[in-house]
């Protein structure tokens, strides 16, 4: 069915009407007996893409399902998601990168690109059939150990060197397990000394960074840092991507969640599970240098690391809680309230445009013009919204922002021409 | 007082009280029939994640003594790893008409959650490396009734302060009744961010236990896990036994009347030397009729009569 989007801001600058195809594409005149969604007031963005989704399915459908996770992207205005590979089993094969994939297409929702595991079982040993999961027709190109550290030097050189050969990322999630210990839960320093929680501290993940963006230029790959959240890794980020530029021979693209842009470590003072993520919250300056590096490009992206569970794994002491927060409905929403100077351009830059990139979604984070697909977001940019962790979507309640007020609100959003949330509802 | 998890939460008024109801408590000890009615048909519940024998035994006399019904239930091993969620799991007990729940568990801040789900009074009984405070109410009566008032005494602590709920509770227990504290580790053993911390709280730290020694008013010894030796905190027991051990050689140039405390058990010859444990100046058994005491006065105040 065609559409015809009127009075939408673009990127928030000039006013003018979106016209969609009966194919799904954007064209230049209005269709014929097209449906009509007043934008006025709104503004428009291509769909938002996130580089960084736990679905849980297969394995923990009481945590969340391939739909039910879309349903929460489609609220959040994403209209592509990479799901982590960290499922039971793992995703480490053309047939499970291949069933997530088919998954994603039932629901209908979103984009669901299955990330593939770096590793067989995510055991940090032997390669993962990577080239047989990028020629499924899932077609895998990021790939990613993500809940464990390739840790292995040889092993993560490897890996770099061998998806070159069709173009692939190595998204790392960086934590040096013998600097943070097994049970690392809580940012090192203070309050994890005062507490008796044991410590994460950054300088685990800072040196995993270091040495990743050396081994990408070793190998003339590229590599992707998930969840950055110390300003170390941001000072190693931004001489890496100075290099990388003069070279010319190699990456390193960043993301960064909306949690760590926001949240800071002091909210475990009461040991709340609701706040364990991995990495942890760190302190403010932490928070101040993410922000900074994410408005001036150092940080290419903000990705959901969107982690739910079901209620019994996080209602258990501390240290034994599982890691993860829901992330998907409000990632733009923290996004603005963390960042209100940032332009809605930059917010496309960073929550569309760039993701697509990295994870080469053609199709996607595309500019709102004619020939593109039609992945829209319209966003009432003015709305504070209090978060009620019980209107979501997901299947879990795990959902840190309860309570609080952000800033932006997704009224519609429009998958391929098709509209998948209306008026903030499931359409 | 609703529940007793950390120390930080009694005033030093209620520190005192809970001191002077010990002092009676103590009393009762030496009777020959060592029973008080004050809790009849009260039910305390003793849940231990973890075994400690001489915590359990200090809570379930106290309790005994006391009159309530005391029951213990021992849950060792996570309860994640039965699948069951440690809120499932205190609720289950707390059904069954539970006033007092007395919970040792090795993750720190378990008490505190606890107390958050169920209605009975929780004491923390030691809950991963965060807090005992009992324990720290307990040493500090003890070297209150050796050394008088603590106010300006200068009591040095000394051991793995890192994984040590006992100092974390002490320097709080200790510093709100006005006394001066140094703690002594090697470096690795100091918890992180301890600079920003001691300053707030007002203690003192130190590397060299031989520069403190002299200056202590009361030495407290932590237990040295054997298990931190493979762990890189430090190269050997001889190396940490010379750094920081109460060696026969330390002992003598404590003052004798310079009390000697440790929470045990003791590592003899490791963090302590076997003549510092059994000298005429070591406090160590005292600590164990008084850590009857202090919990006879805890679950005293906790679960007595109306709004006690
Ligand atoms: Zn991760």
């Amino acid at each position: 069915m065609s559409l015809v989007i009127t009075g939408a801001s673009l990127l928030g600058e000039k006013t003018a009407d979106l016209y969609v195809d009966d194919t799904g594409l954007l064209v230049d005149s209005a269709p014929a007996g097209a449906e009509t969604i007043d934008a006025d007031g709104l503004v428009a963005l291509p769909g938002l893409v996130d580089l960084h989704t736990h679905l849980r399915e297969p394995g923990r459908e009481d945590a969340e399902t391939v739909l039910s996770g879309s349903r929460a992207a489609a609220l959040g205005g994403y209209t592509a998601v990479l799901a982590m590979a960290n499922t039971t089993p793992v995703t480490d094969t053309a047939e499970a990168a291949t069933r997530v994939w088919e998954l994603g297409r039932e629901a209908g929702l979103v984009h669901v690109q299955p990330v593939g595991a770096v590793t067989r079982g995510l055991a940090g040993e032997e390669l993962a059939e990577l080239g047989l999961m990028h020629r499924s027709r899932a077609g895998v190109t990021v790939f990613s150990d993500d809940g464990k550290c390739v840790h292995d030097a040889r092993v993560m050189r490897r890996a770099l060197e061998y998806v070159k050969a069709f173009g692939g990322v190595v998204s790392q999630h960086s934590q040096d397990p013998t600097l943070a210990g097994p049970t690392a839960c809580c940012h090192e320093g203070e309050l994890s000394g005062r507490l008796g929680l044991p410590g994460w501290p950054g300088i685990a993940e800072e040196v995993v960074v270091a040495r990743d963006v050396m081994l990408a230029r070793h190998t003339g790959s590229r590599v992707h840092v998930a969840h950055v959240s110390t300003a170390g890794s941001v000072e190693v980020l931004r001489w890496a991507k100075a290099q990388a530029e003069r070279d010319g021979t190699w990456s390193v693209t960043a993301e960064v969640t909306p949690h760590h842009l926001l949240l800071t470590t002091d909210l475990l003072a009461g040991y709340d599970p609701t706040f364990k993520v991995n990495p942890p919250l760190r302190p403010q300056e932490d928070v101040e240098a993410l922000r900074a590096a994410l408005a001036d490009g150092t940080i290419d992206a903000v990705a959901t690391d969107h982690a739910p569970h079901a209620r019994h794994d996080k209602e258990h002491a501390f240290v034994d809680a599982a890691f993860g927060m829901l992330g998907l409905e409000t990632a733009l929403g923290v996004v603005r309230t963390a960042l209100p100077g940032l332009s809605w351009a930059d917010v496309a830059r960073v929550m569309s445009v760039a993701p697509a990139r990295i994870a080469r979604l053609a199709d996607q984070g595309r500019p709102l013009e004619p020939g593109s697909p039609a992945h829209v977001v319209l966003v009432d940019p003015d709305a504070a919204v209090t978060v009620d962790r019980d209107a979501s979507a997901s299947l879990s309640r795990n959902n840190p922002w309860h309570g609080r007020t952000l800033t932006s609100h997704v009224v519609h959003t429009v998958f391929g021409g098709r509209v998948t949330v209306r008026d903030g509802a499931l359409a | 007082m609703k529940h007793l998890l950390s120390v930080d939460d009694l005033s030093t008024d209620e520190v005192e009280a809970l001191f002077a109801t010990a002092a009676d408590m103590h009393d009762v000890q030496s009777r020959e029939v060592k029973k008080l009615p004050a809790l009849r048909g009260r039910t305390v519940v003793n849940m231990f994640f973890e075994d400690s024998t001489r915590t359990r035994s200090s809570f379930e006399i106290a309790g005994k003594w006391l009159s309530a019904d005391v029951i213990n239930i021992s849950a060792k091993g996570s309860s994640a790893s039965k699948g069951e969620s440690l809120r499932d799991t205190v609720l289950t007990v707390c059904a069954m008409g539970v006033d007092g729940l007395v919970i040792r568990h090795p993750a720190s801040g378990a008490a505190l959650q606890v107390s958050q789900w169920v209605d009975a009074g929780v004491v923390n009984a030691g809950d991963g490396t965060h807090e005992h405070p009992t324990q720290a109410l307990l040493d500090a009566y003890t070297l209150q009734r050796r050394l008088g008032s603590l106010r300006d005494r200068h009591v040095v602590v000394v051991g793995d302060l890192t994984h040590s709920r006992v100092f974390r509770s002490n320097v709080q227990c200790l510093t709100k009744l006005g006394a001066r504290v140094t703690v002594v580790a090697p470096p690795t053993l100091m918890p992180s961010g301890v600079g920003t911390w001691s300053a707030a709280a007002g203690f003192e730290t130190s590397y060299d236990l031989d520069a403190v020694l002299p200056e202590a008013d009361a030495v407290m010894m932590l237990r040295v896990q054997r298990e931190r030796m493979s762990g890189g905190f430090f190269p050997s027991a001889r190396e940490y036994t010379v750094g920081y051990g109460l060696t026969r050689d330390r002992l003598s140039r404590l003052r004798p009347d310079v009390p000697i405390c440790h929470p045990g058990p003791m590592n003899r010859g490791l963090e302590i030397a076997a003549d510092a444990a059994d000298a005429a100046q070591s406090v160590v058994l005292q600590q164990v009729s008084s850590g009857l005491a202090i919990r006879m006065a805890v679950l005293y105040h906790l679960l007595a009569g109306e709004g006690a």
